[in-house]
């Protein structure tokens, strides 16, 4: 019973697909599994707007959106329909082909990452044996769609919010991949299946989901604060700087462009979390060995949530950094902890299971990150501000 | 320690996440629509008419004098005088306004009207939910939808209103005296004309 729950969707596709003729198999189990993946992350988007702002609104004392449906739970249909029939404004001097085609881009990849993410047991579109790379390779296109939005608009702003976007996203991606390669080391193996099949394993009642492990901890924290300015959310959301350069990159953009971009960002936000969780959360599988009846792709969406609510909570609590703090933040501190943290891996794959491998593992992280941010503390100088051409 | 600032932000704002659901008090926002502030007596939106009694034909204040249409600074009052009279409340036969228009989308709010006004017949009014679908009718307020009792008046703007009420009953008394004056000296003089008729023979007597 537990079983056929937990496999249900693949059996329900099993079965339509098994009035079709053998030809059309591949084809059309493909097209079926990409329109569920875009239907129900669309779905979980128009969700997270809501519980967005619903939960922003109580962190700040308010009611949040309730006035379309119960709880304001239509909201984000309101907002669509809003959106959709908005006047569509492009700039005379825009490049219509490439400004049209940015917001596009921006959404066709953020969905291709979806394509190698364990949603649940034998629920991935394409087990690739380099998934993780593959992963990484199409969320490096969302960068190029940014520079296209921000180049093709022709404006100042456009153009500078697409400076800091690219600065910012091509800066983060390097400790992003970096905490990434220590699961990958400790896996030995780029497919994320094998990763997520490799961590639904329990001593006793305990799961070994690699971030229950010195450097698995320390390589989440840093795979969560890159994927935060990855996906441009709060407190990394320089690239949108209404003082100083209104929306950024999408400033010239209206209507239902505009949409397009929200919901590439919070796809791609969705995404760089699902694969948060398949690399360290343990993807599918139960928190613990008694739960492994609850099917699998509920253990997913469940985390997806949960981080999702993190997003939100840091989102409420967080000042926006400035510029030099985040690029110092990436470079000189979450780099260096992110080298330092393949060699406490490879240290625990080389030492003997213990308590004593817990220790030096511990004090490999915890040591290096308190020196490191004392250290950048130390080194921070207050003084007046020169103008050399302003004067 | 990195991140301990960080941490005591979140508690923070998850103590007022969980505290808004928790104690109401907390929840500071007015939902409008349904709920409202208690209404603030110096407030002041557009102007209306004052008219007294219940019909606001008959008891309207107003007598066209516009005085306040010439001095309204962006010109958004219009008003046409009467052909003919009524009886306004002190049963002084007077003008009144066959149409008095304000343009609202056009008002200032300047309280100029209200000033210059000798019969305290227009004054302003709180309302400010006033948005209409329709640029021209539904800003255009006829004289219909001017008028408001003075019994409205008194709640709005309670203090001003006593004011106005007393400035009225006073002229009203004194305007009764001086009719009752005038009254008992055409009384008197009917009374000396008719001693002194029964003599007028006298005067005309031949001397």
């Amino acid at each position: 019973m537990t079983q056929t729950l937990d496999q249900i969707f693949v059996l329900a596709a099993h079965r339509l697909m098994s009035y079709l003729p053998a030809a059309f198999h591949p084809l059309c189990s493909a097209i079926l599994s990409v329109a569920a993946i875009i239907i129900v992350f669309a779905t979980l988007f128009a969700l997270t707007t809501w519980l967005e702002r619903k939960g922003l609104g109580r962190i700040q004392n308010r009611y949040g959106p309730n006035r379309v449906g119960p709880c304001g739970i239509l909201q984000p249909i309101a907002d669509g329909v809003k959106s959709l029939t908005k006047e569509d404004i492009v700039p005379i001097t825009a490049d219509h082909a490439v400004h049209f085609l940015a917001p596009v881009l921006l959404v066709a990849a953020s969905f291709l990452g979806y394509a190698v993410l364990p949603i649940g047991r034998n629920m991935v579109l394409v087990n690739l044996n380099a998934g993780v790379l593959y992963f990484f390779a199409v969320g490096s296109m969302m960068e190029l769609a940014v520079f296209m939005a921000g180049w093709s608009s022709r404006s100042k702003y456009s153009l500078l919010g697409a400076m800091r976007a690219i600065a910012q996203m091509i800066s983060y991606e390097v400790p992003l991949v970096l905490a990434s390669i220590v699961v990958i080391m400790q896996a030995g193996s780029l497919s994320t299946v094998s990763i997520v099949d490799l961590q639904a394993a329990y001593t006793g009642i305990w799961p070994h989901w690699f971030v229950f492990t010195p450097w698995g901890f320390a390589g989440f924290v840093l795979f969560m604060v890159a994927a935060t300015a990855e996906s441009n959310r709060s407190p990394f959301d320089l690239p949108e700087g209404e003082s100083e350069i209104i929306a950024g990159y999408y400033t010239e953009y209206s209507g239902f462009k505009f949409a397009l971009f929200f919901l590439g960002e919070y796809i791609g936000m969705f995404a760089t979390s699902g694969m948060a969780i398949t690399l360290f959360l343990g993807g599918w599988s139960a928190p613990f060995s008694f739960l492994t009846w609850v099917p699998s792709y509920v253990w997913f969406f469940a985390k997806l949530l949960a981080i999702i609510s993190v997003f939100i909570w840091i989102r409420g609590t967080l000042p926006r950094l400035r510029m030099d703090q985040l690029m110092n933040l990436a470079w000189e501190f979450m780099l260096p902890m992110a080298l330092l943290n393949l060699f406490t891996a490879g240290l625990w794959h080389f030492m003997a299971a213990g308590s004593l491998r817990w220790l030096v593992c511990s004090t490999m992280v915890v040591v290096p990150c308190i020196l490191l941010s004392r250290g950048l503390k130390h080194k921070k100088k207050f003084q007046v501000r020169t103008y050399h051409y302003s004067q | 320690m990195v991140g301990d600032g960080i941490l005591k932000g979140m508690a923070e704002t998850a103590r007022n996440f969980f505290g808004s659901y928790v104690s109401k008090d907390r929840l500071v926002t007015l939902q409008y629509p349904e709920q409202r502030d208690p209404p603030i007596e110096s407030a002041r939106s557009f102007p209306f008419l004052v008219f007294d009694g219940a019909d606001w034909q008959q008891g309207m204040r107003c007598v066209a004098c516009q005085i306040c249409e010439k001095e309204c600074p962006p010109k958004c009052i219009f008003i046409e005088k009467s052909k003919d009279k009524k009886p306004d409340a002190y049963g002084k036969p007077q003008f009144f306004p066959a149409t008095f228009n304000i343009d609202i989308s056009v008002c200032m709010s300047c309280q100029i009207c209200v000033e210059v006004c000798p019969f305290d017949a227009i004054k302003m009014d709180v309302v400010t939910d006033l948005s209409s679908a329709d640029r021209f009718g539904g800003l255009l307020l006829d004289r219909q939808r001017l008028a408001k009792s003075d019994e409205y008046y008194n709640s709005i703007h309670p203090t001003e209103a006593a004011a106005v009420d007393a400035r009225r009953a006073a002229e009203q008394a004194r305007q009764a005296a001086k009719a009752k004056a005038a009254a008992e000296a055409k009384s008197d003089a009917e009374a000396k004309l008719a001693e002194a008729t029964p003599a007028q023979p006298a005067i005309g007597e031949p001397q």
